[in-house]
């Protein structure tokens, strides 16, 4: 009946004590206990998140010269952010979706903070092409909305307006897949809720879950085909971000290889900011026998080969710069990488192609120490590749007398490092009132891939045919699973 | 099958604690004729609804049309945007340019498509913010798969063979279950 599952592999939830029983008390209890941690940590991100909210403020009624941009890099932190942002916001589908549909069993501990990273972090991204419109009241018009000028609609030729459409379509859609699966979960909080009022608003969060066979069966539908649905669009989403750029005929942006190194950056970035903040989530929250060191190593190999798909496009852009002779191009890789810029062209390297290489070393994979430092490393690496890609091109341009070197001011800053603390403020309210892990999909897992699961199959094994399954006995094969 | 569909009240409720034993059952009872009412778990058990002779759902054919939707209008309303609206000289450029229609159909086909099959999902399977739902026993969103039979229009006798056959069958408890009149529908 169960999916098969070879003994040796190592289980994805740890604990020979485990049951159903378990596992909801294990995932429900972040939600049920108050933690002083979590109380300091969320008064900081919310102050954090108030001197966004200030900061967009002063931009708005002083204008976006309080950034900054000059006349020649008219684009630099705002755009820097977004598309960073974006990036991160990809690794959570790529969990839930892609994942999903190759069968990997390792996404049901880490999909719904993944998910949920994934909002935030559009939600952070979206705030900055908004906000660098200036005359933000009007920013409804991104949209072919009718108006009293003709109509004059919106130019459907324009990558940015496709942006438009693929970010919203991707935030709604993240949304709709999110919730969709928090709706049995949060019935699981409803039904062991003691106090009314908890009762009451998880009912109503659960939008009246009951977990019936019909309701479950359509359910599985919509994930599956919201699966399906979505593994292209996140896809496309980066690929019409490097839209905005590729279509252009500035040296450096101008190239065919954006879109595939675009979406390769973008799954990297994502799954370092998910580790960042699993490590600290599994501490905070105990969930060490849901999120495993073997989950963290899957990831580890993700950010391997992505890190190594981001350096081979690097290369690639080098090689193609000088063979295509075009004068500008060469120009424009040439200073990237000794011009004014050299430092930020040094971390992108170092950060983004050469430390992940730590990865090829088993022992690295599994070390939550290096994976902790080398997720933040990948993340500054990442943020800095899309500065030298946007700045570097623009600052100096065709025209050498307008060449310029651009210093963001305290209100850049103060926007960026406040976009940090909205993110992680929405996290820390995610954490506290709605289940990290994904309760339901957990327990769908727990007679094939669990350690009790293993254990038990051994055992049977070992009174019926007077042996072993494998190697193995009553715990895993592996000694250094146990983290 | 549905819940709601009937406006009974009273209900025997079996529960068991392990999904291979229950689906066991599940076969067992419907083969000695007995109607199951409704069948609730903690997670999708895989099987279930093959077990319950339950007919594959029809959400992604609704689906494929409300994907269809989306595309149409998109590639419908961009070309009379740009061909007979308001049509603008882009530097001489076609006025029909079709594959830059390509990025923003794609959208709007995946948009259409998404926000259908889960507000039908939603509507199918009586799922809205506020609902109160019958719960038969609180333990099925934790660790207790159940069976739930109608009861009433069954015989005492039928009933307690009802509770003979689940205890049989491996049930951990069986109990009977009353509604007040439209409580949760």
């Amino acid at each position: 009946m169960h999916a098969y599952e070879s003994e040796f592999r190592e289980p994805l939830i740890n604990g020979l004590d485990k049951n159903y029983t378990k596992i909801t008390d294990d995932l429900v209890a972040p939600t049920e206990r108050n933690s002083t941690m979590w109380w300091i940590a969320t008064l900081l991100t919310g102050a954090g998140a108030a001197f966004f909210v200030f900061c967009l403020g002063w931009t708005v009624w002083f204008g976006i010269g309080t950034w900054g941009l000059n006349k020649t890099v008219g684009w630099a932190w705002d755009i820097t952010n977004f598309v960073w942002w974006i990036g991160i916001g990809h690794a959570g589908t790529l969990i839930s979706a892609i994942l999903l549909l190759f069968r990997q069993r390792y996404r049901t501990g880490i999909n719904r903070a993944a998910e949920a990273m994934t909002i935030f972090a559009v939600i952070c991204a979206g705030m900055f092409p908004i906000f660098h419109m200036g005359r933000v009241w009007d920013a409804g018009f991104i949209f072919p909305l009718p108006n009293t000028r003709g109509p004059l609609w919106v130019n459907f030729n324009s990558p940015l307006l496709w942006d438009v459409f693929a970010i919203s379509t991707y935030f709604s859609v993240s949304l709709l897949f999110w919730y969709s699966g928090l709706m049995p979960d949060f019935g699981t909080i409803r039904d062991r809720a003691k106090g009314k009022w908890r009762k009451y608003i998880y009912n109503i969060l659960s939008f009246g879950w009951q977990g019936s066979a019909k309701q479950w069966q359509r359910f599985e539908s919509l994930s599956l085909v919201l699966a399906g649905l979505s593994t292209p669009l996140v896809l496309s989403v980066h690929t019409i971000v490097s839209f905005d750029f590729a279509t252009s005929v500035i040296p450096g942006w101008h190239t065919t290889i954006f879109p595939p190194y675009f979406v390769a950056g973008a799954i990297f970035s994502g799954f370092a900011m998910v580790e960042t903040l699993m490590l600290f989530s599994r501490k905070l929250f105990s969930l060490e026998d849901y999120i495993t060191i073997n989950h963290i190593e899957s990831m580890n190999k993700i950010i391997v080969l992505t890190g190594s798909i981001v350096g081979i496009a690097y290369l690639t852009e080098l090689f193609i710069a000088w063979y295509s002779g075009a004068l500008y191009e060469q120009f424009a890789f040439y200073n990237r990488i000794f011009g004014k810029y050299l430092w930020a062209y040094a971390m992108m390297m170092s950060c983004n192609v050469l430390s992940p290489q730590l990865y090829w070393f088993k022992s690295m994979r599994r070390n939550l120490w290096v994976t902790f430092i080398l997720s933040i490393f990948v993340n500054i690496g990442m943020w800095f590749e899309r500065f030298v890609i946007i700045v570097t091109s623009l600052a100096d341009d065709y025209l050498p007398s307008s060449w310029a070197y651009f210093s963001p001011t305290w209100v850049d800053i103060g926007i960026y490092t406040g976009s940090i603390s909205v993110f992680l403020f929405l996290f820390l309210l995610f954490s506290r009132f709605f289940p990290t892990i994904a309760i339901a999909e957990v327990k769908a897992i727990f007679r094939i891939s669990s350690e009790a699961a293993k254990a038990q199959r051994a055992k049977e094994a070992n009174a019926t045919h007077g042996g072993y399954v494998g190697a193995y006995k009553v715990g895993p094969l592996d000694k250094d699973s146990r983290g | 099958m549905s819940a709601a569909s009937t406006t009974s009240n009273k209900f025997v409720v079996g529960l068991w604690d392990h999904e291979e034993v229950y689906l066991h059952a599940i076969e067992h009872i419907r083969h000695k004729g007995i109607e199951i009412y409704d069948s609730l778990t903690p997670f999708p058990v895989h099987g279930l609804e093959d077990a319950l002779g339950y007919k594959e759902s029809r959400l992604h054919t609704a689906g494929f049309f409300f994907g269809a939707t989306g595309m149409t209008l998109a590639l419908t309303f961009m070309t009379w945007v740009m061909t007979t609206n308001y049509p603008i000289n882009f530097g001489g450029k076609p006025y029909w340019p079709v594959p830059s229609f390509i990025p923003i159909t794609f959208e709007l086909t995946v948009l259409f498509s998404a926000w259908g099959m889960t507000l039908t999902y939603l509507v199918r399977n009586k799922l809205w913010p506020g609902r109160v739902p019958r719960i038969y026993d609180k333990r099925t969103t934790d660790d207790r798969f159940a069976l739930v039979f109608d009861a009433e229009k069954l015989s005492d006798a039928d009933i307690s063979s009802i509770k003979e056959v689940c205890k049989k069958e491996g049930a951990v408890e069986v109990k009977d279950k009353v509604f007040a009149e439209n409580e949760g529908l």
